[in-house]
């Protein structure tokens, strides 16, 4: 396996060792030897995206809904950079990633050669790490290398970027047990005595929560498992955050929905006055805490989560646990059982039934109206004619997104691919595409909203191309829901700009492209929509017409605690402080 | 003594805070930084500081071992313990950071730097100045009919010292490496 080969063929070859199955990419200049070795094998497929922006939501697809790294290749300069809105979004959301780049040959690196860019200056603050290989002897080992940085610890985008001499030039190929992985090695086994206090806090505790996120995930199914035990077996009530989605049924029995901004009226109060939260593989990040010195003041924390620095960053932690939420879970399920299994029945069951009591304020009820569709009743509808399926759902990011989270219910993990931390609209489009291309069979929707789903709207090439049935449901309100929604809360319902006067005609732009258009404005014709959507063999795009001064609720204006929610329309009177106006 | 060693990903020490809440009161430490010296890597520690909002006070940079290609970063760093705690955490996780020590917390440690002065003048000053420069050990690298060139080493605090009195006799131009720092032996 040391026989010299070319640059190209080492990238090639070590993708191959990796045991990647799909790439998507752009061609251009600086990578035209890498290409020129892909097109001579059939073990690795490359997906020919239109837009490299799309070719990382694609990967991130991919990766989320296989627990996999994404594969992404593009070229030099405006493939790079078109690139880092995705890296960024995938070092937000912790997504396995590795990103090759091809660079203008070393002889004329800084010379401001066609198509150079400073791609490793760009994209240091928006990778794990990234590499600038200038010999070809190190290039094996180098992406090698990237793929563990990608996947241990917290997982994360990484790049490298290779100039063509480099690509062009022989060395000997080092395979994937020489390369050099010792330096990044992070600690996965949690503090036994940590886990040991918390395993005693979980016996006494009068009002316990968890608290869970992507991290999870992130762990792997096995996570998702243990989680699942520990909560039923505990009867300790449970939320997650936007990207934890999944970790824990929907329907299980001790589920609060989401918390936070719009999150569930009876997970955020649970949150704000339980005694012990279990922070398991999330990170309080604002869209959660709301106000920070108000945050659930009568808490002791404990937090699990790969990353250090994770901790005690923004909220203070009593309980820090330094692991993999696999491994802690795994040693907190045993040290529990081991003890006796306890916990704090009557506590327990007084603290349910203050739950029970909140539930019944039925926070996302809402009425259906026969004249014009809702996009609530859209969820709905989308969630009881779907539900049961082989099912993958992407969004966008708007009110769209939050809609999503709040009707549609999430039985198992990877299931659920959403913009979380950098909240990019165009995310949802390619980022179904990747999933589709992961799972062939599965019924892939992206729920989305008009203005997002414009952004990424040339991937509809890609999705006819590669025969992938992506469903994009469009939630048309014709506005910029969210932005909307901001304005007439906090600048006077002066919309500035929050609408586009110029839509598309969605059924059209399906048809130019060749795929199936379908539109919907009657609520008495919603279910037809969607069962011609679902049953189509190929790309369909629902144009959704829905009310369009919809708000999302409930809402935990920007600077207030979890116990100022709003919970509709009525509630929003001079809502949101002066304070609050300049969060985000 | 038990060094604050933070291996990547270590639970103890590193982000561990266990202070009752966050402190508003201001710290200053000084933090040694082991680190694979590969291209990117100052500017990676940089624009960690820049990109999150951190103090430099000083840092200073050379390879150590020429053989492992390790450098060591020296940062003089202002924070809450808050933030301190977090530089580190963020510190420990880059891919190419060995280990961080915060000199500050670990034990009693030396820091020291050096400085050039160039001080211009004639008569009574001329020779004031270099009576202080022999009470501070400064030593005359250069010297011209007008003027001297002189070098100091000692903490950060006493070449602020002697430039402050150089500064009435002539100083006009200055020189520093910022801090280096070790920890001393038990
Ligand atoms: C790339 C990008 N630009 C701007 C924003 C700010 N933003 C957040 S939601 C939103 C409106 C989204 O509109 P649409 O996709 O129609 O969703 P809706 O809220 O109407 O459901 C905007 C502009 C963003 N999140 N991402
Ligand atoms: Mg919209």
């Amino acid at each position: 396996m040391t026989k010299a080969m070319t640059g190209a063929k080492m990238v090639v070859q070590a993708l191959k060792d990796q045991g990647v199955e799909v790439v998507f990419g752009y061609p251009g200049g600086a990578v035209l030897p890498i290409y020129d070795e892909i097109f001579q094998q059939s073990d690795i497929r490359h997906v020919l995206v239109r837009h490299e922006q799309g070719a990382v939501h694609a990967a991130e697809g991919y990766a989320r809904s296989t627990g996999k790294p994404g594969v992404v290749l593009v070229t030099s300069g405006p493939g790079a950079t078109n690139a880092v809105t995705g890296i960024t979004d995938a070092l937000m959301d912790s997504i396995p990633m590795v990103v090759l780049t091809g660079q203008v040959p070393t002889f004329m690196i800084g010379s401001d050669g066609f198509q150079e860019a400073d791609t490793v200056g760009i994209t240091r603050p928006c990778t794990k790490h990234n590499w600038l290989v200038k010999d070809t002897g190190s290039l094996s080992a180098t992406i090698h290398e990237a793929f563990h940085v990608a996947t241990a610890g917290r997982p994360g985008p990484v790049l490298v970027d290779i100039p063509k001499d480099v690509q062009f030039a022989s060395a000997k190929y080092q395979p994937q047990a020489e390369a050099k992985t010792a330096r990044y090695q992070p600690k996965v086994q949690g503090d036994t005595e940590m886990i040991t206090r918390l395993v005693e806090a979980i016996e006494t505790a009068e009002r316990p929560v968890f608290y869970t996120g992507g991290g999870v995930i992130n762990s792997g199914p096995v996570a998702s498992q243990l989680l699942r035990e520990l909560v039923d077996a505990t009867g300790i009530p449970i939320t997650s955050t936007l990207m934890g989605l999944g970790a824990y049924p929907a329907s299980g029995r001790n589920w609060l929905g989401m918390l936070g901004m719009h999150g569930l009226y009876e997970a955020n109060l649970a949150m704000h006055g339980c005694d012990l939260m279990i922070n398991v593989g999330a990170r309080f990040d604002d869209r959660i805490t709301g106000r920070i010195d108000a945050f659930s003041p009568r808490s002791a924390k404990a937090h699990i989560d790969i990353d250090p620095s994770s901790i005690n960053k923004v909220v203070h932690t009593d309980m820090p646990i330094i692991g993999d939420v696999g491994n802690v879970l795994g040693e907190m399920l045993e040290l529990w059982k081991a003890r006796g299994r306890k916990v704090n029945r009557e506590g327990l069951q007084r603290w349910w039934a203050e739950i029970e009591d909140w539930k019944k304020t039925e926070c996302l009820s809402f009425k259906p109206s026969e004249k014009v569709i809702r996009p609530q009743h859209a969820m709905a509808r989308l969630e009881a004619l779907t539900k049961g399926r082989d099912r993958y759902i992407c969004t966008e990011v708007g009110q769209h997104q939050m809609w999503a989270a709040q009707y549609l219910g999430f039985e198992d993990p990877n299931r659920w691919m959403t913009s979380g931390g950098l909240g990019t609209m165009g995310y949802g489009f390619p980022a179904s595409i990747g999933v589709q291309v992961a799972h062939p069979d599965a019924l892939v929707i992206n729920v989305a909203g008009e203005a997002s789903w414009l952004m990424n709207m040339q991937e509809m090439g890609t999705a006819i191309q590669y025969r992938l049935p992506v469903k994009q449901f469009i939630l048309n309100n014709e506005r910029l829901g969210m932005v909307r929604q901001w304005q007439e809360l906090l600048h006077g319902e002066r919309y500035s700009h929050s609408w586009s006067e110029a839509l598309p005609d969605f059924v059209k732009l399906a048809e130019a492209f060749g795929a199936k258009g379908i539109k919907v404005d009657d609520p008495a014709d919603l279910d037809d929509a969607i069962a011609e959507m679902i049953a189509h063999d190929g790309p369909v795009i629902l144009d959704c017409l829905v009310e369009k001064h919809e708000n999302c609720f409930p809402m935990i204006p920007s600077g207030e605690p979890h116990n100022k929610m709003l919970l509709g329309e009525a509630s929003t009177q001079d809502a949101i402080k002066e304070g609050g106006a300049v969060l985000v | 003594m038990p060094a604050l060693n933070i291996k990547k990903g270590s639970t103890k020490h590193s982000a561990y805070n266990l202070r009752p809440s966050f402190s508003e009161h201001l710290e200053t430490h000084t933090l040694a930084v082991l680190v694979d010296n590969e291209a990117g890597v100052l500017a990676r520690v940089i624009g960690l500081f820049s990109g999150r909002g951190y103090n430099i006070e000083s840092l200073t940079v050379a390879e150590i071992d020429h053989e492992g290609h390790t450098s060591r970063i020296t940062i003089v760093t202002t924070g809450t313990p808050q933030v301190i705690e977090q530089i580190k955490a963020q510190l420990g996780r880059m891919v190419p950071v060995h280990e961080v020590h915060d000199l500050t917390v670990e034990g009693r440690s030396v820091e020291r730097e050096l400085a050039l002065l160039r001080v211009e003048g004639t008569g009574d000053k001329r020779v004031e100045a270099l009576r202080l420069a022999d009470i501070f050990r400064a030593q005359a690298v250069d010297s011209t009919l007008d003027s001297f060139v002189f070098q100091i080493t000692g903490t950060p605090e006493k070449v602020d010292a002697f430039a402050d009195l150089m500064r009435p006799l002539g100083l006009v131009e200055i020189a520093r490496t910022g801090v280096a720092a070790l920890s001393r032996g038990s």
